[in-house]
């Protein structure tokens, strides 16, 4: 029986073949959703900029800009160290050099990440 | 020979390889797409500074005052340009990657034209935003 299978199903979850298109299509659904996102920032850019304490806070703790601004973050987090892992694969050649940069690339955009969110959680129900 | 590219090994016949970057003469679209690397790695380093700004806020008028203060010093002005440049231009050729992965646009001649396309709104829509802000 088994040997009617069709080769691709054997190899599926071993190797490349479980999750080869997953990082592919994370990338890009991270980057359709950035599309309306980058409009917001922009918007949000125009208002933000030279802006003072008051002005910006009071601009971000609105509900809906609130929200822009985490939805934007998260992606925008998620979507760099999706394009900054394929960096390093191509580029460093030194397996080791390769992972600790990894290691250090998907921290920093943790961590970034989620101070950001914070701050934004902050403002929004500091008001 | 080199154990870090077994591919070496692995070649037993005389086919030939393809062109590598060094030897491949750089054109607009290859340009376009080590370009599209370039900004990503840029906005990534950029996000960092937003959650400075971010953080800041959240820290209050004091803290927020004194990163103020540091964003508007002409250097990182110019730094907060280029950043704005590379998000459009990565918008857009995102866009454009986007389009092709879904099969279209893909001979020559429509991958110039959106070449000039993606260039063309990048740089206009840094001018115009920052006419505004300036």
């Amino acid at each position: 029986m088994s040997q009617f299978r069709n080769p691709l199903h054997k190899a599926h979850h071993y190797g490349a073949a479980g999750s080869g298109v997953e990082h592919w299509w994370s990338q890009r659904f991270s980057a359709i959703l950035l599309i309306p996102l980058v409009l917001w920032l922009v918007w949000a850019f125009t208002v933000l900029v030279g802006a003072d304490h008051a002005t910006a806070t009071a601009w971000l703790a609105k509900p809906w800009n609130a929200g822009m601004a985490i939805l934007f973050v998260v992606a925008a987090f998620y979507h760099g160290r999706l394009g900054v892992q394929v960096v390093i694969e191509d580029y460093i050649h030194h397996r080791l050099a390769e992972i600790g940069l990894q290691v250090l690339v998907s921290i920093v955009a943790l961590a970034a990440g989620l101070a950001s969110v914070l701050a934004i959680l902050m403002i929004a129900f500091r008001g | 020979m080199n154990p870090q590219f077994p591919e070496r090994i692995m070649q037993t016949d005389s086919r030939p390889l393809s062109p590598h970057l060094q030897i491949y003469k750089l054109q607009w679209t290859s340009a376009l797409s080590i370009l599209h690397r370039i900004t990503g790695l840029v906005l990534s380093a950029g996000m960092l500074v937003v959650t400075v700004w971010l953080v800041a806020l959240a820290g209050g008028a004091e803290s927020f005052e004194h990163t103020r203060a540091v964003l508007a010093h002409p250097v990182i002005i110019v730094l907060l340009i280029g950043w704005t440049l590379a998000l459009f231009y990565h918008l857009f050729n995102g866009i454009r990657h986007l389009i092709w992965d879904a099969g279209m646009m893909m001979d020559i001649p429509s991958a110039r034209r959106s070449a000039w396309v993606v260039v063309g709104l990048a740089i206009v829509l840094t001018i115009l935003v920052w006419g505004v802000l300036l």
